[in-house]
Formats: structure tokens, C-alpha cells, sequence
């Protein structure tokens, strides 16, 4: 579709079920009661002219642009600071407006360059715009007074510009950055005609605190703060409405394109998880989807030693085929399996798993999530009844005390922590349980009522010890308890957590954490109206992951905070479809709609669909076939946008097993660190091209549009389809909308969801069917979705991963903000230039003892491997923890991580390794053995 | 306090005169801190015994060094004095009521302070600012007292009955506005007194701060028993830095007796009252700026509504008063609503404060019942100019008030009489410019001053006062004179119409009322300010 700018209403909409009645030029509107005068006149068909106001921000009133005729009042009020009132008479445009507007453009104009032709923004400026509406021809004044135009540009950010001759002080951007992203980066320096915006203390754009999450450059209504996308290759003449490929929040954009070209993504005001808001990932990094190192051509060797070999897409799917049916001939159909992406769409993880089951005829199949969320499965189904997070986003502005615990959500979920900040400066409480100071714990307007700087690994007890002052202080929510949940179950654990060995002055030694701290914590939560707990892979990713998800199900029960706005137990989920691809089946027990495979009543539903006789028994988990390739039994496997090699523990351990199998298939856009191993590399689409949908972590099932074709000719899904029929089994749809009807018939929780729904302008989370025809927003509303809530125990038992005099310091893993997961796609854009290594931060008395020193390489090594770093010092960290990020594959953070795993779901213990760090003058003998395997096979040309 | 802040010298305790001396910062400024030490020098030298007190001072700045010796139970004063006249005093017999030529005669007795009707600033000079047992001597606390035993609407109504306006300027009804913060539902309201005084020629604020505090402090706790409001701020310019120390010994020397804190009198309210120093701008003199400030933000110009008495101080009902407005309010109290409402006139009731400067030859504070005329204070108080040069213009109401010409002095002074003339009270600064004075430059003056304190919020007033500026430079220079003065009067339509606070929208007032009086002066037309740039 063409350009389509969104109608702006001036301020932002009011909650409220009242209206009044206004007369606007002479034409009576209801209009909701408390909005401004301005908004009520753009609902009426009127826009006021405005500058300093938009729908996104609270209205400021200084521009003095907007200014109206209210009967009765004196003066000329600003439509966009005043509220409408029951019968209030307003004209919008008189003769003494007139002359007032044109006064204020004429003295804009007075202090502006008169280059609109040449104007990176000529066409999509407010400034043009306006001074055309008000009728401006001459500014009187000149141009040879005091002014701005020779104010120098800061080109220093990587994705836009600032030019402050063009500024109009209208303080949107520095709104934006307060408001919208929260960082408080930008501000009005000096008073007057001298006020300029500036970002920090006076800082350029690239060295202050600006997390470039672009809400400044959208705000801007002038060519100030300009992509430099759009300074390079001007406006943009169509638009696709899509969805981010980053993170689980699931951010719509509007794709703004030249052609098939990518000008700008502009986050889309309507998009049910963002709101308008995006970070740097999504608004800026997406050059990596065009990068010369995309691979467009399938390609196969018949040895890891050989070269790639391109060849046609028949070739390479029959050879695939003909590997892999050898393999099932000589070791059994189950010596085969596949893996997944979280990153692909649901319609493309649908066929991968239906593939495996159908064509591969095993249950072989699992998906990241396995050393993610797995354990978020695991905990809310067994607590609540379904694997999901039960709130939308929006429901943390009703939240009055949040728990953000093992998440880091300033960096890894940007958009959604601009929302929790939105409501913690409101007022909201702040309770982090995290063993470093992450940015919430303090930063710019918010400060974290208690920070609980736990060791790793003892999350179990310190939620334990939560639990035990909720029920010995007697703040259990009893009449929740008893209307919502098992009486049984609560009675047996309420005994448990009762018990000294869970109360916070018995733990204290364990966890770290001071006894008065965490019962101030756990009184504050209890008795919070509304308390909403947040938590990541700080959560999951232990030897008790699952555990702890439990842990965090009981204390919502027993608190009552299930089932409402500003509540709930809520996974902040890692990548763009970790969610989707687990309700899509991707696991080796379980079908679409988490239905086991032994239930004979859903495998004969999708039996009798896919015509094909299936397993019932579970297959194999990520680590099982590591271990079966190992040993021998499992030697072929089909790798679904996914860097395993990169992103699983114990490095070495998985380079070995994907060594050992015989032929690995890898569809990605890239040769990944997995490809290292592969036998056959299937191009892969990136989210411009795809057609589907993604599902994010509040179950928001969003449309994934294409904005240009395949660019190695082929949708991912016919690639699966075309290798499954290949294999015999006989597989294919018309498009991705023919792949979701038939996820729709077979998927209860997917029902009423089709994409012509979805293309209709309803945004649904799921459950979606005929009792929730546009889907579910908040979960468990009316009773949880296994009737009755079950508290589980939660015995606390310590990692077997132990610090010593070896290894005394402990590693935990995390993220940051400008780089995504193994970096496949971060590391190709600019956004390197904030992270362009991953380093380990350790705490300045821990360096110091060891003799290192602030850029220091050193050697980090564990029991299971060592890769050398850099070093950073940073008071950050709690003493005797380490942490480091594996955005990039030559640090190796993996290689050191272990191969311990959650009790039930292996999910890996990621955040919790004993290792040792000494100064280092050279890389790790797994690094330089990494650059010789990768120096000896470039891919053929 | 009273032993502890008087200075005993001499050996004869029983034979000991009492003199006064200003501790006030402008009687400082002109010595009267060496006209102290030279005082107990000369008395030490002297075996006199001596007893000096220091206390504020009662406006009268063009007496300053004004000092004043108890004799028989009267005050004598002395002034202006130089530290060469205090050996002369000592010959002379002060002590004893001796003549001298700088001798003054009973205070009581000068015209200037005798004409005056002291209502607010009658213990201004006369006692220590914060000795409690004199200020209660001399009728304060009675309206504490009063008001502890009052309901919140009783007080409101005896305030709103005296006819009191915000003294800062606005001259909005002070009990309506408390009122409406009595009225607004909130767990948590405020009371901020604007000490940020900033209008050219006026010092009325600092004199009460530095003169009689407990006054200033009586009146903010009697507008938080009114409303309900549990916290006070006194947000005072840094560039008063005397007026600050004071005003925190005077809440100290409170809080000890227990009139700050809980249950004042035994209310059963509780008031605490804090001193925030001003950042340094004439902007934060605006009340929602102030209140910025006041929340540790930069000062801008918030947009109204909401009005500060429903969503004010960290978005909670706050009153927000001048000093003057609230120090008038412990007196409303004690002698009644119908006391203060007897004087005055039309709807300026009560006294007050106007403040002489300028080329005038009695500077200083004239309390007064509103309604006496412009020529009055100038002529009679102010006995005409310093110069003796004639009287041209007079800016009132600060450096955002209208230019009164010559022919323009006996208008009344009062709101009402006031706006019928084109010009604004204000803050009750009375600024006298003599027939040298070239208004063309005051115009262009006034724009600058815009400019340079600005907040930079709104475009009128940001871009504007840059652009009137210059305008007025080119029509100095005889550019375009006319098409120039039409673009100025243009400018000034935006910005009285457009600006988002009185700052923008006051500026108008200066140039305006230069070019309607003495377009003489606005380039290169006829007559062109003949005096202008004489000496």
C-alpha cells in the first residue's frame, strides 16, 4: 500500500466511559471527557494546526500554534493544554487566530534554513506543512538576525542524524525520550533563545546515554532528527505492515519502502505489543537482511573438509533427501531428527515439526526453547494449566509493585521495559532480584524499592523464603486461595514453606540476600493491590528452572495475583517466535496446542489429517541427540534457522556430536557456526520476505507481511514441504494462510485464527476460538485453564556446579541492548559499534587480586573449557560473579558453560558456571583450533 | 534570644542605652556593619555602656545607615551615618539625646514613616527579626492563635472577606485560592511561598524575610491549617542570601517553641516549612516555574490548566503565595477580616507595599492603604528626584510594567485604576526615570530583558523578544521606521495573545506604553528625545 500517514489526534486519548458535549465551529461532538480541546476538535474532522503536540506525548503547550476561541473564557487558550468542558463553544479559526498563527510562523521562519526543496525530510515536514496551512509569505523580520543556521550537525550516531539548524525547540524529541523510551538522554540545555536540545552533558549523540531507540527521530516534525537512511535515499512511496524479528516482544513496524527497499521501519502507533515505541534493534539493525554474507544459493558438500558447492534447489533437496533416507535405512528411522527456529514463523515451525513427524516418522523434534523457556512450560502448566505468560504488556500499567527477576529488560526486551518504567515513575514499586545492579535497580527517575543481589543459583530459595513470610505473616490472599485453587495442594505446600528451613533468616547464608531485606520485599509484595511478576532466562536457565517457575506460580496464587490487569506471572520471552515455535509443536512429546504425544485422542486428530500413522512415543531433546550422535544412534539432522554450535553449552561437547553425525542440514540466512558441520545449507528467507505470522510472549499472534520476494527464490515452508516429499511423504499448501487454517483445525487454543482475521486489522492472543473469538489478553480471568490453580513444592536444592579453590568465581551469561542473541543478524549492522566484542565484567576487587587491569585479556576458564576475553571492571557486579555476553562466536562463552540442566526440562544451567579467570596474553587454544576450521573451508564461489 | 543576640559593653550596666542598628542586607550595604564596630569601639574607648541591638530595617533607605537610640522610652535616629560621624556622635552626648546635625528626631516622628499606614511591615526595624518574645510582644502569634482554633472555611473566609489579592502581582483573590485547594481531595497538599523577587526596584520580600520572618512563617502555617496542607516551601533567590540565613534561624528558633511541627497551638495540625534556594533565574519568579524548580527541575513555564491549587507542587493541591500576600494574612486573622478590608479602595483592599527607586530622593518601602496617587508617593514620599532633574517616566510594576509619563501621575493607585491607565501594579516597584531617559532605548530594554530571561518554552516569547530586539534596534537606527513599528506592534499581538506565561505576555506593556507616550523617541521622528543622552 502507498504512504498512509496516521492520523494525528494532538494529545493522547483518556481513559474514561463519560463524554461531553462541545460545539466546534458550530458543530456539536460528544467527546470523551478530559480530552484536550485539540483532540476533541481532530475527532470532530478539524485538525488544529499544531507543532510541539502529538498523540504520543502529554500535551506541553509551546508552540502556540494551536491557540483557539473558547465563548466565554479571555484570551486565546491553547487547544492542546485545555479540556474540553460540557458546552464549551470553541472556534478553531478567526481572524485574530490567523493573525496569531502567521505571527508564530512568520518568527519560526525567521530562524530557519529555506532549503524545503533540498530537505532530506521535504514532503514529511510539520514545519512545510504548517507554514502552508497558515498562510505565511513573508517574514519581515529577515534573515540577517541572531539565529541558529550555522549550528553544526552531529552526524555521530550510526542510523541518524542531528542538525540543530533546523531545530524548532518544540522539546518533542526530549518528550519522546522522557516519556515514550524513558532514558531522560536528551534535555533543553540553556534558557531562552540560546535553549537547544542536547543529548546528555552536552554530549554528541553516539558518546551520551542515548540507547538510539529512535523515539526522538519519529517525534521530531522537522528534518532536526533524520534517518539516514532517508538523508541517503529520500521519502519513501509505499508501506508494508510487519512484524520486528528481534526480540519475543513482538514490536509492528510499518516497513517504509523505495521499491522493494527498505527506507525506514517506523513502529506502528497501533501495534498491540509496542504501541508505537521500538529500540535499536528493530527500528534501525535490519541490514543485515540484505548483507553481502546472505547466502542465496542452496549448496552441499559431501564432507565438512570439502567446499560448498552451489547447486539448484532440486539438486540440493534430493541430495538432503537421499542422505537422510540412507541414514533412517542403515540406523532406523529414528537416527534422524530436526530442530526448529524460534525465529522462523509459526506456518514454517508447523511444517518443520508436522516434517519430523510426518516424513522423518519419529517424534525427533525440538525447538531453542529447550534452553530457554523450556522450564516456563514446565512451571505454568503444571501451576496454572497452559505454557504461557498470562498478561498482555499493557497490563503492567496497572501493576503497583513489580518483581523483575533474572530479566534485564532495559536490554533485552527494550520496549517493554519503556512501559514498566512509564508505571514504576508513576509509582509503581520496584522489587529486583538479580545478583548484579542491573539499570533498573537505578537509573534516571527510578530507583528499585529493594534490589536482592542473590548468589546464582539460589533463586529457589530466595523464592522459597518470599513464600515463607507471605504465609507465616499471615498476608496469604486466603479467599483467592480458596475460590482459585487445589485446597489440597495448597494446604501441603503452605506446611512446607512454613517450615524455618525456607524462612529468610534460615536462607540468608545461602542466598546472600539480608533476611530484613527480603521480608521487606515479600511484605511489600504481598501487599501490593496488584503485583506482576516479570522474569527471563535468569529464571529458567538453573538446574531448578522449573522449580523456580513454580516458585513464582505459588507466590501469585498465594497472593492473588492471577487473573486481572497488573498482575500475573509473565516470561519476558528471548527471540521474536520462542513462543509460537512451542505452541506450533516443536517439542519431541508434545503436538501443536501442547497436547502430548501419548494422548491418543489428539494424535489420531492429527493422524487422520496427515494421513500417516504416528509415534507415540516422546523422541529426543536437544542434549539427548547430542548424546545419541555421541554414542553412535543419531547421525542426521535438519538445523531450522537455529546456531546450536554457538548457542548450546558446552561448545566443545556439541562440536563433537555434530563431528560425529553423518549429515546435517542447515537452513539459515547465513553460514552460521553450525554450518561449520553441515552437509547441505538451505538459504533461508529473513522477515522481509517471510509471509506468517510470529507469536510474542504475551500470545499476540502477529502478521508477518513480505515486503519483497524470497531472495533466494524459494518461502522456507515450501523448502521443508518439497524435502518431506523428497523423503515420500506428501506434503504441500497453496500459501502460509493455507498452512495456519490447518494449524487452526487441528490447535484448539488456535481455533478462531486465520489471516484473513489477522489481515482484517484484529490483533488476537491466543487462546482464540469461539468463546474468545479475538483472542485472550489476560489469562485465568474466570478460573485458570486447568480449573483449579495447583501450588507444587519447591524444595530447594543447590547446583551441583560448585565454586572451589580451583574455580572460585562464578560466570553467569546474559545480553545486551544493541546486540541479538548469537549476533547472526546484530553483528551485520552498525549496531556493532557499541558492542563490537563481548567482554567480561568482573568486579574491581576481583580484578585486583588477580592483577587485572581495566581492556586486560584474560582467560576464563570452567572445568569444561576456557576462551580468552577482555576485561572490563565494573562495580556492577557483586564480588566473586563474573558475566559475559555470546553475541559473538570467536568469545566462546559457551565453550566454558556446562552441560548441567533443569531437573525436568535440561534446560541448560547457562547462568551458573565455576570457572577461574587469570590475565592472558594469548586466545584459547579452542579459539585459534575455531580459526583454522574456518580458515581451511571458505564457501566455494 | 534576646541576652544572647545583644552586645553589653561598658562596665555600668545599670546606666546601659539601648541603640538599634539594621542588620537588613541594604542597610548592610551601605555600612551600617562598620557604623556597628565603630559604635562599640568608640563606646569600649569611651567606658559607655552600650547596649546594640540589630534589627531590620523600616524602608526608609535613603536614611540608611539609620540608627536609632532609646531615650526615655523613645527611639531617636541618626542617619544616614558615616563611620566618621560616630566619634562626632559620642562628643555630641547621642547617648543621652545630645543634638548632632544627622540627628532625626524621634523616628516615629519622620513624615516618611509617619505618613505610612504599617500594617505588614510595622515591626520591620523595630524589633530583632527573630527574637520570639518580641515579635509575640508586639502582637504576633495573636493570628495563629486565632486561626488554631478556627475550622479550614473559617479561616478561608476571613481571608477571603478581607479582600486580599496576590500581592505578587496577578491580584488574584487570595481566599478563593485557598479555597480551592481546601476543596481539592488529596492526601498530600502544599504551601509555596514565591520569595524568588525579581522586578527591578523592588526589595519588600527581602525586607520582611530579613526584617520580621516569624511573620512570613505565621502566615504560610495559618494558609496550611486553611487548606489542609502539611508542608511548606519557601522558595527564596539565591542572590538573598542574608534573607535566606535568617528565614532558617527564624524556623529553627519556631520549631524549638514548637510553633513548627504537630498540633501548632494545639490545632491538631501539623505544618513543616523548608527553605529551597532559587536557581537563579527571573523565569522561576513565575509560580509554575517555581514549582519546577522547586521539584529540583529546571524552571519552565508549565501550561495551565491545571492551576497550581488542584495539581501544583509534585502534581498536589498547592497554595501558592507571594510573601506579601501571605505575611498580610496573620494580622487578617488577629484584628478581623474588617479591619484590613476598611482600607483600601474599590476592590484593592487593604494596604500596600510600594517600593521607591530610581531616580528618587527618599528611596524606600511606603506601606499604604491602596488608592493614594502615583504623584503622592513620588512627590511626597519620594520627594521628587534625586537629580532634581523632572520626572519623565515611571515604570511601575517592574521591568514588565507599563511607562507612566509626566502628565500620567495622578492616576490612583489600585488594580483597577491601574488597568484603566494601561499599566499594572505588579509587585508594587516604582522605578523614576528623569528627562534624560530615552525610551526608545527602554523599549528595546524591555525586549533584551525578555530575551535574556526567557524560559525558551514558547515561540512568542523565545523567538519574539529576540526579534523585538532587534526591531526596535533598526527603528533606533531609523530603519523602516514605519513598516518596523507596524511589525512590532504585530510582534506584540503574538506575544500578549500567544505567550504561554506573563513574561511573553507583559513585555508588550513597557514598549507599547514607551511608543504611545513618547513616539518621539521611536526613530528619527519629530522631537526626538531631546534630552536623551544629556547628563
Amino acid at each position: 500500500m502507498s504512504i498512509k500517514k496516521d492520523h494525528d489526534l494532538g494529545t493522547p486519548s483518556v481513559e474514561t466511559d463519560k463524554t461531553v458535549s462541545v460545539e466546534i465551529d458550530g458543530r456539536h461532538i460528544d467527546v470523551p471527557q478530559g480530552v484536550s480541546v485539540m483532540r476533541a476538535a481532530a475527532l470532530a474532522g478539524t485538525d488544529i494546526p499544531k507543532l510541539c503536540a502529538t498523540d504520543s506525548l502529554d500535551a506541553f503547550g509551546s508552540c502556540r500554534l494551536c491557540l483557539v476561541e473558547i465563548d466565554g473564557r479571555k484570551g486565546t487558550p491553547a487547544s492542546c493544554t485545555t479540556p474540553v468542558e460540557a458546552g464549551m463553544s470553541i472556534a478553531t479559526q478567526t481572524p485574530r487566530l490567523e493573525r496569531i498563527r502567521r505571527g508564530v510562523m512568520e518568527l519560526y521562519i525567521s530562524d530557519h534554513p529555506l532549503d524545503c526543496l533540498t530537505c532530506a525530510t521535504n514532503g514529511d515536514c510539520e514545519l512545510q506543512d504548517r507554514a502552508g496551512e497558515v498562510g505565511l509569505r513573508e517574514v519581515r523580520y529577515g534573515y540577517e538576525g541572531e539565529g541558529h543556521l550555522d549550528a553544526e550537525k552531529d552526524i555521530s550516531n550510526p542510523y541518524f542524524d542531528f542538525d540543530p539548524a533546523k531545530c524548532i525547540v518544540c522539546s518533542r524529541c526530549v518528550r519522546a525520550c522522557e516519556e515514550i523510551q524513558g532514558t531522560h538522554a536528551l534535555t533543553i540545555q540553556a534558557r531562552g533563545f540560546d535553549s537547544k536540545v542536547s543529548a546528555g552533558m552536552d554530549e554528541d549523540f553516539l558518546s551520551s546515554e542515548c540507547v538510539s531507540c529512535g523515539a526522538c527521530v519519529q517525534a521530531c516534525p522537522t528534518a532536526t532528527l533524520t534517518e539516514k537512511t532517508i538523508v541517503e535515499h529520500g521519502q519513501p512511496n509505499r508501506e508494508v505492515l510487519t512484524t520486528c524479528a528481534y526480540c519475543g516482544v513482538g514490536c509492528s513496524f510499518k516497513a517504509e519502502l523505495q521499491g522493494d527497499d527498505v527506507v525506514r521501519m517506523t513502529p506502528h502507533k497501533d501495534g498491540g505489543a509496542n504501541e508505537g515505541h521500538s529500540c535499536v534493534k528493530g527500528r534501525f539493525a535490519w541490514g543485515y537482511a540484505t548483507h553481502t554474507d546472505r547466502i542465496v544459493s542452496p549448496m552441499i558438500r559431501e564432507k565438512t573438509s570439502d567446499p560448498w558447492r552451489e547447486v539448484s534447489w532440486d539438486e540440493a533437496i534430493g541430495y538432503a533427501a537421499a542422505r537422510f533416507k540412507a541414514i533412517q535405512a542403515e540406523h532406523g528411522v529414528g537416527a534422524i531428527g530436526g530442530i526448529t527456529s524460534s525465529r522462523c514463523t509459526n506456518e514454517e515451525v508447523y511444517v518443520v515439526q508436522k516434517m519430523v513427524r510426518a516424513a522423518f516418522k519419529n517424534n525427533n523434534v525440538d525447538t531453542c526453547a529447550r534452553v530457554c523457556h523450556s522450564p516456563t512450560g514446565y512451571g505454568l502448566k503444571n501451576t496454572f494449566g497452559t505454557s504461557a505468560g498470562t498478561q498482555d504488556f499493557k497490563s503492567v500499567a496497572k501493576a503497583d509493585v513489580i518483581i523483575v527477576v533474572g530479566a534485564n529488560p532495559t536490554d533485552a526486551h527494550p520496549v517493554f521495559a519503556s512501559r514498566m518504567k512509564r508505571r514504576l515513575r508513576e509509582g509503581a514499586k520496584l522489587i529486583v532480584i538479580d545478583p548484579r545492579r542491573i539499570d533498573l535497580v537505578r537509573s534516571p527517575h527510578i530507583e528499585a524499592a529493594y534490589h536482592l543481589p542473590l548468589r546464582p543459583g539460589t533463586n529457589v530459595a530466595v523464592i522459597n523464603a518470599m513464600a515463607h513470610v507471605v504465609i507465616t505473616e499471615g498476608l496469604c490472599d486466603e479467599a483467592f486461595v480458596a475460590e482459585r485453587c487445589e485446597d489440597k495442594s495448597f494446604k501441603r505446600w503452605r506446611d512446607f514453606i512454613s517450615e524455618d528451613e525456607n524462612s529468610p533468616e534460615a536462607l540468608e547464608d545461602v542466598t546472600g540476600v539480608s533476611a530484613s531485606d527480603l521480608r521487606g520485599a515479600a511484605r511489600l509484595f504481598a501487599n501490593a493491590g496488584n503485583g506482576a511478576i516479570y522474569y527471563g532466562l535468569g529464571v529458567t536457565e538453573h538446574s531448578q528452572g522449573s522449580s523456580m517457575v513454580m516458585g513464582l506460580a505459588n507466590l501469585a496464587m498465594a497472593t492473588g495475583n492471577i487473573g486481572r490487569e497488573g498482575v500475573g506471572v509473565n516470561p519476558l520471552r528471548g527471540q521474536n517466535n520462542v513462543q509460537g515455535s512451542c505452541d506450533m509443536g516443536s517439542f519431541p512429546h508434545e503436538y501443536p496446542g501442547y497436547r502430548h504425544v501419548s494422548d491418543p485422542v489428539a494424535r489420531s486428530a492429527f493422524e487422520d489429517h496427515w494421513k500417516v500413522s504416528l509415534d507415540p512415543e516422546p523422541g529426543l531433546r536437544i542434549p539427548n541427540m547430542f548424546a545419541a550422535a555421541l554414542d553412535g544412534s543419531f547421525k542426521g539432522l535438519y538445523v531450522q534457522g537455529e546456531d546450536i554450535a554457538q548457542s548450546d553449552p558446552n561448545t566443545k561437547h556439541v562440536a563433537s556430536a555434530l563431528a560425529d553425525m553423518d549429515c546435517i542440514i542447515v537452513q539459515d540466512l547465513f553460514l552460521n557456526e553450525t554450518a561449520d558441520f553441515a552437509h547441505v545449507f538451505f538459504p533461508g528467507t529473513s522477515f522481509l520476505e517471510k509471509d506468517g505470522t510470529f507469536t510474542n510472549a504475551e500470545r499476540r499472534i502477529n502478521r508477518v507481511r513480505p515486503v519483497k520476494p524470497a531472495m533466494q527464490g524459494m518461502d522456507e515452508w515450501e523448502t521443508t514441504c518439497r524435502l518431506a516429499r523428497a523423503m515420500g511423504y506428501e506434503m504441500g499448501y497453496r500459501n502460509a494462510a493455507a498452512i495456519m487454517d490447518e494449524i487452526a483445525s487441528l490447535t484448539p487454543t488456535f481455533a478462531g485464527v486465520s489471516f484473513d482475521k489477522l489481515d482484517s486489522g484484529v490483533s488476537i492472543q491466543w487462546p482464540c476460538n469461539d468463546a474468545n473469538p479475538v483472542g485472550t489478553p489476560i489469562m485465568h480471568a474466570d478460573g485458570f485453564v486447568r480449573g483449579k490453580g495447583q501450588f507444587m513444592l519447591t524444595q530447594y536444592v543447590p547446583t551441583d556446579e560448585k565454586t572451589n579453590r580451583r574455580y572460585p568465581l562464578i560466570l553467569t551469561t546474559g545480553r545486551i541492548l544493541s546486540q541479538y542473541n548469537v549476533g547472526a543478524q546484530t553483528r551485520r549492522t552498525k549496531n556493532s559499534i557499541w558492542h563490537g566484542e563481548d567482554v567480561l565484567e568482573i568486579h574491581p576487587h576481583d580484578a585486583d587480586i588477580r592483577g587485572i587491569s581495566e581492556g586486560d585479556l584474560v582467560s576464563l576458564g570452567s572445568r569444561i573449557g576456557a576462551t580468552t576475553i577482555r576485561a572490563v571492571l565494573s562495580d556492577r557486579m557483586p564480588q566473586g560473579v563474573v558475566y559475559t555476553t555470546f553475541h559473538h562466536p570467536e568469545s566462546g562463552a559457551n565453550v566454558v558453560t556446562t552441560e548441567l540442566s533443569d531437573w525436568a526440562t535440561n534446560c541448560p544451567e547457562y547462568k551458573v558456571t565455576a570457572v577461574q579467570v587469570t590475565l592472558a596474553n594469548m586466545p584459547s587454544d579452542w579459539q585459534m583450533e575455531r580459526e583454522n576450521r574456518q580458515a581451511v573451508v571458505e564457501p566455494a564461489e | 534570644m534576646s541576652k544572647k543576640s545583644s552586645i553589653v559593653c561598658g562596665v555600668h550596666p545599670m546606666s546601659e542605652i539601648t541603640i538599634y542598628i539594621p542588620s537588613d542586607s541594604a542597610a548592610r550595604s551601605v555600612g551600617a556593619d562598620d557604623i556597628a564596630d565603630a559604635i562599640r569601639t568608640e563606646a569600649a574607648r569611651r567606658h559607655a555602656s552600650v547596649r546594640m541591638l540589630r534589627t531590620g530595617s523600616r524602608g526608609a533607605y535613603w536614611l540608611e545607615p539609620l540608627i536609632e537610640v532609646e531615650i526615655a522610652g523613645e527611639r531617636v535616629g541618626y542617619g544616614p551615618l558615616g563611620v566618621d560621624d560616630v566619634s562626632d556622635l559620642f562628643d555630641s552626648g547621642f547617648l543621652t539625646g545630645g543634638d548632632h546635625p544627622k540627628c532625626l528626631g524621634p523616628v516615629a516622628d519622620i513624615p516618611f514613616l509617619k505618613n505610612q499606614t504599617r500594617v505588614t511591615f510595622k515591626r520591620c526595624g523595630v524589633i530583632e527579626p527573630c527574637n520570639l518574645t518580641q515579635y509575640e510582644s508586639t502582637g504576633g502569634l495573636a493570628g495563629l492563635r486565632k486561626a488554631a482554633h478556627m475550622s479550614p472555611a473559617e479561616i478561608v473566609d476571613a481571608v477571603t472577606q478581607s479582600g486580599l489579592r496576590g500581592r505578587g502581582g496577578a491580584g488574584f483573590p487570595t481566599g478563593i485560592k485557598w479555597k480551592t485547594v481546601l476543596g481539592a481531595d488529596a492526601t498530600q497538599k502544599y504551601v509555596c511561598c514565591n520569595a524568588d523577587e525579581g522586578d527591578s526596584g523592588t526589595y519588600a520580600d527581602r525586607m520582611i524575610m530579613e526584617s520580621d520572618p516569624f511573620l512570613l512563617i505565621e502566615g504560610m502555617i495559618i494558609a496550611g491549617m486553611a487548606t489542609g496542607a502539611t508542608q511548606g516551601f519557601i522558595y527564596i533567590r539565591s542572590e538573598y542570601p542574608q534573607a535566606i540565613a535568617t528565614f532558617n534561624q527564624a524556623i529553627a528558633a519556631m520549631q524549638a517553641e514548637g510553633l513548627l511541627g504537630e498540633d501548632i497551638c494545639g490545632s491538631g495540625r501539623d505544618f513543616s516549612l523548608t527553605v529551597r534556594r532559587g536557581a537563579g533565574s527571573y523565569i522561576c519568579g513565575e509560580e509554575s516555574a517555581m514549582l519546577d524548580s522547586l521539584e529540583g527541575k529546571r524552571g519552565m513555564v508549565r501550561a495551565k490548566p491545571p492551576i497550581p491549587a488542584l495539581a501544583g507542587l509534585f502534581g498536589k493541591p498547592t497554595v501558592v503565595n507571594n510573601v506579601l500576600s501571605l505575611a498580610a494574612v496573620p494580622d487578617i486573622l488577629a484584628d478581623g477580616a474588617d479591619a484590613y478590608q476598611a482600607l483600601g479602595t474599590g476592590r484593592s483592599r487593604g494596604t500596600q507595599a510600594f517600593q521607591l527607586a530610581g531616580d528618587i530622593k527618599q528611596g524606600g518601602l511606603v506601606e499604604t492603604a491602596f488608592g493614594i496617587s502615583l504623584r503622592d508617593l513620588i512627590e511626597d514620599f519620594g520627594g521628587g528626584t534625586r537629580s532634581g532633574r523632572p520626572v519623565r517616566a515611571v515604570q511601575v510594576g517592574g521591568p514588565l510594567g507599563a511607562y507612566i509619563p509626566a502628565s500620567g501621575l495622578d492616576v490612583d493607585m489600585d488594580y483597577e485604576a491601574l488597568a484603566a491607565s494601561g499599566a499594572m501594579l505588579g509587585h508594587g516597584g516604582i522605578v523614576v526615570f528623569n528627562d534624560t531617559v530615552d525610551m526608545a532605548a527602554q523599549a528595546e530594554f524591555a525586549m533584551e530583558f525578555c530575551a535574556e530571561e526567557s524560559c525558551g518554552k514558547c515561540t512568542p516569547c523565545r523567538v519574539g523578544a529576540v526579534r523585538g530586539a532587534e526591531t526596535l534596534t533598526k527603528i533606533r537606527g531609523g530603519e523602516n521606521v514605519e513598516a518596523n513599528l507596524k511589525l512590532l506592534d504585530d510582534l506584540c499581538e503574538v506575544m500578549v495573545d500567544g505567550s504561554l506565561c506573563a513574561m511573553g505576555g507583559l513585555t508588550h506593556m513597557p514598549v507599547r506604553s514607551a511608543i504611545e507616550h513618547f513616539p518621539e523617541d521611536f526613530g528619527g521622528m519629530p522631537g526626538v528625545a531631546e534630552n536623551a543622552a544629556k547628563p
